[in-house]
C-alpha cells in the first residue's frame, strides 16, 4: 500500500495547493479586474451580484483568512459563483455543459496518440539502420511543432480546401443533444480534425521517449536470454524489451499530460469545440474571472485525477511497486 | 552437497564424438578495413558428454564466441567467416545424418535450434530474468515456443519439476525474479536452461555474479546435473582453476584466439604456452605445497591496435625474433598428441633454440 | 552556412576529416554529432535573425495600404496580409520578440530551477521534502491554463511579464533534474573532503557543484526555451498575449482572425509556424546530440555506420561490454 498511499497524499497536497492558488491569484495579482468586469456589465446586473462576484475575486472588506474559510464552504458545496458571461449561470453548470465534450475528446485522442507513439517507437527502436530511422527528423520536427499551427493547418486542408470536415463546432447547431444516431455522427465528425491535432501533436513525444527507452533495454540480458530461447520475435519485442520499456514512459505520463492538455486548449480554440479549453479562452476574453478561476480548478484536478489513473496502471504493469503497493 | 574438489569424474566418460565443431569462426566489430577481430579464425570442437572450459581474461573474445555459435551477437558485431557444425543424435535406426551449419540456418530452424540444442546461462542472474513476469511465465513461454500445442496443466508440472530438479521449492514458480536471491535466481536460469532436455549448456561465467558460498553450491548443483542429464557443457569463464576442477578439457584464449587446448590435467600439470603457464602460475596450487605465485607482466591487448605476429608477444618473456613477424598456428606439439598449442617456442622447425 | 548544407556535411563520404576541424571536434565534442551541428547551426541563424531582423525588415511591419492578401512576390517576398502589411517584416520584426521571451523566459526560468533544485539537493532533509513537493506539484498543474489565468489579471505591459509568467510555470523541470544530479553529486568524495575541511556551503555549491551541473542546466535552460516560444506563439494566437508587439504568435493571430486559413492565404500563416516549429526542432536537436554523447546506445544506425565508415574503432572492451 505504501507506494499508493505516498501517491494519494501528494495528490491531496498537490489538490489543496492548487485550490490556494486559485484563492490567491486573484487577489495578489496586480491589477484591479473588478473595474474592467464594471465598466463591461455596466447596468446589467445588480448591486448585490456585483458584490457577490467582487467577493470571489477577492475585492471585500473581510480579512483574507475569513475570506479563505468562506471559499473552502463554498468549494466544498459545489459552489464555484456566478458566471459573469453566461449570467447568471452559476460556473458549475456552465463547466458542466463543456467538460463531456473535453473529457471525450483529450481522452480517445491521447489514448490513440500513447498507443500509436508507442507502437511506432518500440518499432523504430526494433527496426534500427531501417527507413524509420528516417522518422526520427521528421518527429522532432512534429514535437516542435505547436499544436495550434497543426489544428489551422488541418482545418484550411481538410476543413476549407477539400471540404471533408466541418469548419468549427461539436455538432450540427440545429441538432438536439442526446443520444440520437444522426448527433452522434455529427458530434463524430466535428471531433475528427481536433482529435487528429491532438494526436499528431502529441505523437511525436511519445515515440521518441518510447525508442531511447528500448535501445536501453534492448541492451538488457533478460532480451537476450529471450532470444536465446528461441522464442517468437513478437514475443521478445513485446513481452520482453517493450514491456519493460514501457514503465519509465509511463511514469514520465504526468509531464506529458501537463502539454497534451495545454496543446488541447488551444486546439479546441481553434475548433471553436464546445469544450472547456474553448470555454477559458471565452472567459479570459470577456473578463470572466470567476468563470476562468472555476475553469483553471476543474482542468487542474482532472489533471490530478487523470495522473492518478496512471499510477495505479503502473501498479498493476510492475510487479516491483505492486509488491510495495500491496 | 558435495565439495566440487572433490567430485567424482563425470560419468558418462568423454566421448571423441565430435558434438560442435567450430571452424574458422571469425567475429568481427565494425566493417572493412577499421574491423577489429574479436573472434579471429577459431577452431574447436566439444565432443559428445564432454565439459569443455573457455578460459581467457575479459575482452580475450570468450563471451563473444559463446553469443556468436548460437548467432546471438548484436550489431556492430558480425560473424565474418566460419562454420559451427552442429551433430544431431543418430536417429533410433542408427542412421546418423550430416551436420548442420548453425551459421547456415534459416531463421526460422535457428529459433527451433536454439534452447533445444543449446540454451545459454548467462554471467548475470540479476538481469538474466525478465522483471515484469513470474518464473512461471518465463519457463512456460520457453516451453510453448518449441512445443505448441503443450497444455497448461503440463506447462505448469514441468516447471514445478524443473525447480525442484535444481533445488528450489516449486511454490516460487509464483514469484517474480526481484522477490528471488542472487543463488536462487541463478538457479532458476539453470532450471529454465534445462526445460528443453537441451544437448549442450553454455554457461557464460554463471558463477561470477554469485558470492562464494553460493557458488560453490551452484557449481556442485551443475556437476550433480550433467551427470543426471548427460548434457555437454562449453564451460566459460575467466577462472581457470575453477576450469581445472569441472572440465575435461581447457582451451585458453588470448586475444581472440585459441592459444592452447589440452586435457584439463595436462594444462595444469604442463602447461606450454607461455600464457598458459603465467595464467598457472598466477593461482595457488590446488592441493600440494605452497609456490610463489606470479602474474602476467603487462596489460591485456588492445584489440584494435595488436602487434604484429603473436599478439602475446609483448608481455611474452620468452618472445623472440619470429614471435614478432609470424602469427603462430595452432599444432599438435609431438611430445603430447592430446594438445594442442600456438607457439613458435615449441615448432620442431624452430627447436628449442631461439635464433636472437 | 543553410541548414541543407550543414545536414550534408558531416555525412560527406571524405573518410578523415582535415586536421583542423578535427582538432577542434576533440575539443568540442558536441560538434561532431550531426544533430547537434545542425541544431547549433539552424539556431544561430534565428539568433542573427533576432539581432538584425527589425533593422533589415524591408517596412515598417504595421504600415498598411499596400497591396491586400497579395501571394509572395518579388517586391513583398512573403506576400501580404488582408490590410496590405508586409508578411516578411513581420516575422523579421517577431523574431526579435518570439527569441527574446524564450530567452528572458528560460533565463528565469533556469535560475528558479537551479536555485530551487541545487538547494533541495543540497540541504536535504525537511528543505528538500518541502521543495521537492513544490517542484512536483509545479510539474503535475498543467502549464498553459495557469500561464493563462495569470496573464488574464495582466492588462498589457508587452512582452516582459508573459516572459515572467512562463518562467514561473516552466521551472519545474529543471528544478527537478538538479535535485536528482545535486543529490548524487553531494556524495562524491570531492564534495564530502570540501564539506569535511569545513568549506562554506555557498562556496561548495558555487565553486564545487554547479559547475558540476553544467551540462544539465543547459538541457533544461534549452527546454525551458522551447517551452517559452511555444507557450507565447500560443498566446499570442489566442489573442491573450501582447498584441502591440509583434511576434510570430501575434502575425499568426491576426491570420486566424482574418479567416487566412479558410481563404487560402497560406503564406501568411505557414513562415510563422514554421519558424516556431524549426527554433524548437534546432533545440530540440542540440539536446538529442548532446544526450547521445553521454549515452551512445541512443545514437541513431546511421551515425554509426558513419562511424564505422571514418575508421573510428570501438574501444578494446567493447566487444564484451556490447555482448
Amino acid at each position: 500500500m505504501r507506494f499508493l498511499i505516498r501517491r494519494i497524499a501528494f495528490y491531496v497536497v498537490t489538490a489543496w495547493a492548487a485550490i490556494t492558488m486559485n484563492f490567491l491569484i486573484p487577489r495578489l495579482m496586480p491589477g484591479s479586474p473588478e473595474n474592467t468586469m464594471l465598466s463591461r456589465f455596466q447596468g446589467q446586473i445588480s448591486k448585490e451580484q456585483i458584490d457577490a462576484i467582487k467577493a470571489q475575486i477577492g475585492v471585500s472588506n473581510a480579512s483574507l483568512l475569513s475570506q479563505y474559510g468562506t471559499y473552502w464552504k463554498d468549494l466544498l458545496h459545489g459552489d464555484l459563483g456566478t458566471s459573469v458571461a453566461y449570467f447568471p449561470g452559476r460556473v458549475s453548470e456552465v463547466i458542466g455543459q463543456g467538460l463531456w465534450w473535453t473529457v471525450v475528446l483529450v481522452g480517445v485522442a491521447t489514448a490513440i496518440g500513447f498507443v500509436l507513439g508507442t507502437l511506432l517507437g518500440v518499432a523504430a527502436a526494433w527496426k534500427r539502420g531501417s527507413f524509420l530511422d528516417h522518422l526520427l527528423p521528421v518527429t522532432t520536427f512534429f514535437a516542435a511543432v505547436p499544436y495550434f499551427w497543426i489544428a489551422l493547418v488541418a482545418l484550411s486542408v481538410f476543413g476549407a480546401e477539400l471540404g471533408w470536415f466541418p469548419l468549427s463546432g461539436g455538432y450540427r447547431p440545429e441538432l438536439e443533444v442526446g443520444w440520437s444516431g444522426e448527433f452522434i455522427a455529427s458530434a463524430f465528425s466535428h471531433s475528427v480534425l481536433p482529435a487528429a491535432t491532438i494526436v499528431v501533436g502529441s505523437i511525436a513525444g511519445w515515440l521518441l521517449g518510447m525508442r531511447n527507452m528500448m535501445l536501453t533495454t534492448l541492451s538488457e540480458d533478460y532480451v537476450l536470454v529471450a532470444e536465446a530461447k528461441g522464442l517468437r520475435t513478437r514475443r521478445v519485442m513485446l513481452g520482453y524489451a517493450a514491456r519493460n520499456a514501457l514503465l519509465p514512459n509511463i511514469s514520465g505520463f504526468a509531464m506529458s499530460l501537463g502539454f497534451i492538455v495545454s496543446g488541447s486548449i488551444v486546439t479546441e480554440t481553434v475548433f471553436s469545440y464546445p469544450g472547456i479549453g474553448f470555454m477559458l479562452y471565452n472567459a479570459v476574453l470577456n473578463n470572466d474571472y470567476p468563470l476562468m478561476q472555476g475553469l483553471f480548478l476543474i482542468i487542474t484536478l482532472m489533471v490530478l485525477l487523470a495522473n492518478f489513473v496512471v499510477d495505479l496502471c503502473y501498479v498493476l504493469l510492475d510487479p516491483r511497486i505492486r509488491q510495495e503497493a500491496r | 552437497m558435495t565439495a566440487p574438489a572433490t567430485v567424482p569424474a563425470p560419468i558418462p566418460a568423454p566421448g571423441r564424438e565430435p558434438l560442435l565443431e567450430i571452424r574458422g569462426l571469425t567475429v568481427d566489430y565494425g566493417e572493412g578495413p577499421g574491423a577489429v577481430h574479436a573472434v579471429d579464425t577459431v577452431d574447436l570442437t566439444l565432443h559428445r558428454s564432454e565439459t569443455l572450459g573457455l578460459a581467457g581474461e575479459s575482452g580475450s573474445g570468450k563471451s563473444t564466441l559463446a553469443h556468436a555459435v548460437t548467432r546471438l551477437l548484436r550489431p556492430p558485431g558480425r560473424i565474418a567467416a566460419g562454420q559451427v557444425l552442429y551433430h544431431r543424435k543418430p536417429s533410433a535406426d542408427g542412421a546418423a545424418s550430416p551436420p548442420v551449419d548453425v551459421m547456415a540456418m534459416a531463421r526460422n530452424d535457428l529459433r527451433a535450434f536454439r534452447w533445444e540444442e543449446i540454451a545459454i546461462v548467462f554471467q548475470s542472474a540479476m538481469n538474466a530474468l525478465n522483471p515484469v513476469h513470474t518464473v512461471a511465465v518465463q519457463i512456460a513461454d520457453t516451453l510453448r515456443a518449441h512445443r505448441p500445442g503443450i497444455s497448461r496443466a503440463e506447462c505448469r508440472d514441468r516447471a514445478a519439476h524443473l525447480l525442484t530438479t535444481v533445488g528450489v521449492p516449486s511454490a516460487r514458480l509464483s514469484a517474480y525474479p526481484h522477490e528471488l536471491s542472487g543463488g536462487m535466481r541463478q538457479r532458476i536460469m539453470i532450471a529454465m536452461a534445462l526445460a528443453l532436455d537441451p544437448e549442450i549448456l553454455v554457461l557464460d561465467e554463471p558463477t561470477t555474479a554469485l558470492d562464494v558460498v553460493v557458488q560453490r553450491d551452484v557449481l556442485a548443483e551443475l556437476v550433480r546435473l550433467r551427470q543426471e542429464f548427460g548434457f555437454s557443457v562449453l564451460f566459460i569463464t575467466h577462472d581457470l582453476s575453477l576450469l581445472l576442477e569441472v572440465a575435461d578439457r581447457v582451451a585458453i584464449m588470448y586475444a581472440g584466439r585459441i592459444v592452447e587446448s589440452a586435457p584439463a590435467q595436462d594444462v595444469y600439470r604442463t602447461p606450454t604456452h607461455p600464457y598458459t603457464r603465467g595464467l598457472v602460475g598466477s593461482f595457488p596450487p590446488l592441493r600440494g605445497p605452497r609456490r610463489d605465485l606470479a602474474g602476467i607482466p603487462g596489460s591485456p591487448p588492445d584489440l584494435r591496435a595488436l602487434p604484429p605476429g603473436c599478439a602475446f608477444n609483448p608481455r611474452c618473456p620468452e618472445a623472440f625474433g619470429r614471435c614478432t613477424r609470424d602469427i603462430p598456428l595452432l599444432r599438435t606439439p609431438p611430445a603430447s598428441p592430446d594438445r594442442l598449442v600456438a607457439c613458435h617456442l615449441d615448432d620442431p622447425k624452430e627447436g628449442a633454440g631461439h635464433d636472437d | 552556412m543553410t541548414a541543407a548544407t550543414a545536414l550534408a556535411a558531416p555525412e560527406s563520404p571524405s573518410a578523415e576529416p582535415a586536421a583542423a576541424p578535427a582538432a577542434r571536434k576533440r575539443r568540442f565534442p558536441l560538434l561532431r554529432s550531426g544533430k547537434a551541428l545542425t541544431g547549433m547551426v539552424v539556431f544561430g541563424c534565428f539568433v542573427l535573425l533576432a539581432v538584425i531582423g527589425p533593422w533589415i525588415a524591408p517596412e515598417d511591419p504595421s504600415k498598411t495600404g499596400g497591396p491586400v492578401l497579395q501571394s509572395p512576390s518579388a517586391q513583398h517576398l512573403l506576400g501580404t496580409t488582408q490590410s496590405g502589411q508586409d508578411i516578411l517584416s513581420q516575422i523579421l520584426v517577431g523574431a526579435r520578440t518570439s527569441m527574446l521571451v524564450g530567452l528572458v523566459a528560460a533565463t528565469f526560468a533556469t535560475a528558479l530551477g537551479v536555485l530551487i533544485g541545487v538547494t533541495a539537493g543540497y540541504a536535504g532533509g525537511w528543505t528538500d521534502d518541502i521543495l521537492s513537493m513544490l517542484t512536483n506539484i509545479f510539474l503535475v498543474i498543467p502549464a498553459l491554463p495557469l500561464t493563462i489565468v495569470l496573464t488574464g489579471y495582466l492588462h498589457g505591459g508587452g512582452w516582459f511579464p508573459i516572459a515572467v509568467v512562463i518562467s514561473v510555470t516552466g521551472w519545474a523541470f529543471g528544478a527537478r533534474l538538479l535535485r536528482a544530479q545535486t543529490l548524487s553529486l553531494r556524495n562524491r568524495d570531492y564534495i564530502k573532503a570540501a564539506r569535511a575541511i569545513g568549506e562554506r556551503p555557498w562556496r561548495i555549491v558555487t565553486v564545487e557543484l554547479v559547475p558540476n551541473l553544467g551540462a544539465i542546466i543547459v538541457s533544461g535552460f534549452l527546454f525551458t526555451f522551447i517551452f517559452a516560444i511555444l507557450t507565447e506563439a500560443g498566446l499570442s494566437f489566442l489573442g491573450l498575449g501582447s498584441l502591440s508587439t509583434w511576434s510570430w504568435g501575434v502575425t499568426l493571430y491576426w491570420a486566424q482572425n482574418s479567416s487566412a486559413f479558410t481563404t487560402g492565404a497560406w503564406w501568411w500563416y505557414v513562415p510563422p509556424g514554421l519558424c516556431i516549429a524549426l527554433v524548437g526542432a534546432s533545440l530540440s536537436l542540440i539536446n538529442f546530440g548532446a544526450d547521445e554523447l553521454m549515452n551512445p546506445r541512443l545514437a541513431s544506425a546511421e551515425k554509426k555506420r558513419r562511424a564505422r565508415r571514418t575508421s573510428r574503432k570501438p574501444s578494446p572492451t567493447a566487444p564484451e561490454a556490447s555482448v
